[in-house]
């Protein structure tokens, strides 16, 4: 018998005995149920979610999301709003990576209306796109060291963020809600020296994601923390309408950058590999989307390599009318896919949208994947999942 | 009645009283919506860094908490736990509404579920304008506070027009 052999021998043991001391524990102390809110105001749910879980001892026999504090009425208020004044508000759907709530809006208003970006529009749409899905990941790879007791990742993501965001100010103006999108192209051209400098950041991204590798993905600490905890199966993730990092870490291969070629955007230009991994659980979901952000940084190295010259308007006309039709048009954002159904009736405003928004769909998988688990656990599959309570609610 | 609260304490115990006040604001975290991710960036970013001013953002419960940021959109549903929560916290309290949406309802100024203002449900102390606000100028409302409560007079908490970040009146 090796030395490895023994020692999991010995684990499995001790795992034995620490389940008969449990069993034992609960039969003579006769644990009582108890029912736990966790939120509306908790650091770990990103907001203001608010989790109402059942209790048994410390294991959770069901638990229930109670969404709705962060509802502010999107759906309807787009109905009021001129089409060039929806994209201010759906910035602030999902706050993190706001560029990339615009584009499908867009998209869809642009398919009504007949119109497609010139090639450099869609490059630099790309290229945003991407970055907003920096700053978004960036944040998770820290915040989930964080619900973990590893404090030192955070520091480093808000370090990284802040240059991602640099760029997307530099180019949008906009720090954080860059309202940057028209019907029909961009607000302006990217500025003078702006490809080298964003070269450079994506080298800081870079060095940030080794950094979480070396800081947290070879931690024994997380490894013991995420491996096995919250497996989502494959068949369970299709049905609850998971998308995103969270379905392809369920080992489902799916991207709509790479699987839809007709969204009219720059990723068909681009060379990324679509990571998967076939755990499903929490550690699988951290790691695939690491390597997504390094993928990520790849695409906007290769995009700015061969930024296409020309116009980045179309001929559109100077107060936006859109024909009467619908259009459906989904992409694949940073936490899953966003989609906007637009229905129009000739006038200057959408006459009804709908949004698609990917968190909605993830979390509606906590009752099922929280079943069972032990409270700490709680946080770190809701880590895991990663949601933003703008993104829920809306 | 206490030398400090009936108002006949030295001078200078009050300016050390103050000035240990102001360098040891213990701020709640409470993320609403978009103003969180800049709240975290001046309390977490090594940029702005919040802590070199004696902002302490670690308080678990309301009631270790001195400062209260609300920081983003207050709907109708928040709206009770966030009076809960801020009756929860020890005198003295402050208050920072930051971004828009805590000021007068921003981007939702129409919307059927928002709560047009945090200001109709506590008291307020400093409004930081901006959709989100730039963390500079959150550094500016904490600043901007700090000085107010150094030339506070103990016993007379709770005077005064709110601040304004940048200026302007509110009418």
């Amino acid at each position: 018998m090796t030395v490895t052999e023994t020692a999991s021998e010995w684990q499995k043991a001790a795992y034995i005995a620490g389940q008969a001391a449990d069993a034992r524990v609960n039969v003579e102390l006769e644990t009582e149920g108890m029912t736990l809110n966790i939120g509306p105001q908790h650091p770990a749910t990103h907001g203001t979610l608010r989790i109402v879980v059942r209790l048994d001892g410390e294991q959770v026999l069901w638990a229930d999301p109670v969404p709705g504090y962060m509802h502010r009425g999107y759906e309807k208020l787009c109905e009021v709003r001129k089409y060039p004044q929806v994209t201010t508000l759906i910035n602030r759907i999902d706050w993190l990576s706001s560029f990339a709530n615009e584009v499908p809006f867009i998209l869809a208003a642009e398919e009504l209306l007949g119109v497609e970006a010139p090639p450099r529009a869609q490059y630099i749409r790309t290229i945003l796109f991407e970055m907003a899905r920096l700053a978004n990941i960036t944040l998770f790879l820290g915040d989930m060291g964080a619900q973990l007791g590893a404090v030192t990742p955070v520091f480093y993501a808000f370090r990284d963020r802040e240059h991602v965001l640099d760029m997307i100010e530099s180019a949008t103006g906009g720090r954080f809600h860059p309202n940057f999108d028209r019907v029909g192209g961009i607000k302006d051209d990217l500025p003078k020296g702006w490809i080298a400098e964003a070269k450079d950041v994506m080298e800081r991204v870079r060095v940030f994601c080794d950094q979480m590798d070396q800081l947290l993905v070879g931690n024994e600490i997380f490894q013991t923390r995420t491996r096995g905890i919250g497996v989502v199966p494959s068949a369970v993730a299709l049905d609850y309408g998971l998308s995103g990092a969270n379905l392809r870490a369920s080992g489902v291969d799916w991207d709509l950058r790479r699987d839809d070629p007709t969204i009219p955007m720059a990723w068909k230009h681009a060379d990324f590999k679509v990571w998967t991994h076939p755990d499903g659980d929490s550690f699988a979901r951290y790691w695939v989307r690491l390597q997504e952000t390094r993928e990520s940084t790849k695409i906007i190295d290769q995009l700015l390599d061969d930024l296409p010259a020309g116009p980045i308007m179309t001929k559109v006309p100077r107060i936006i009318k859109i024909p009467e039709g619908e259009a459906y048009v989904q992409t694949e954002n940073p936490l899953g896919v966003m989609g906007y159904y637009v229905v129009s009736k000739g006038d200057l405003g959408p006459f009804r949208v709908k949004i698609r928004t990917p968190s909605f769909n993830n979390i509606s998988i906590a009752p099922w994947i929280l079943r069972g688990v032990y409270v700490p656990d709680v946080i770190t599959i809701l880590a895991s999942l990663y949601f933003i309570l703008g993104d829920i609610d809306r | 009645m206490s030398l400090v609260e009936s108002g006949r304490s030295p001078k200078a115990l009050t300016w050390l009283l103050n000035y240990g006040r102001k360098r040891s604001l213990w701020a709640y975290q409470w993320g609403l919506a978009c103003c969180a991710i800049e709240m975290a960036s001046v309390y977490v970013s090594p940029r702005f860094d919040v802590m070199r001013l004696g902002v302490i953002p670690f308080p678990a419960s309301a009631r270790q908490a001195d400062l209260l940021i609300i920081s983003g959109t207050v709907t109708d549903k928040m709206a009770p736990p966030i009076r809960r929560l801020y009756e929860q916290m020890p005198d003295p309290k402050y208050v920072i509404s930051m971004g828009s949406c805590a000021n007068c309802g921003g981007p939702y100024w129409d919307s059927y579920s928002v709560t047009k203002g945090v200001d109709q449900i506590i008291p307020v102390d400093v409004y930081v304008p901006g959709c989100p606000p730039r963390p500079e100028a959150l550094l500016e409302g904490i600043v901007l506070l700090q000085q107010r409560i150094q030339n506070e007079d103990p016993a007379e908490r709770w005077r005064g027009e709110p601040i304004i970040v940048g200026g302007g009146v509110i009418s």
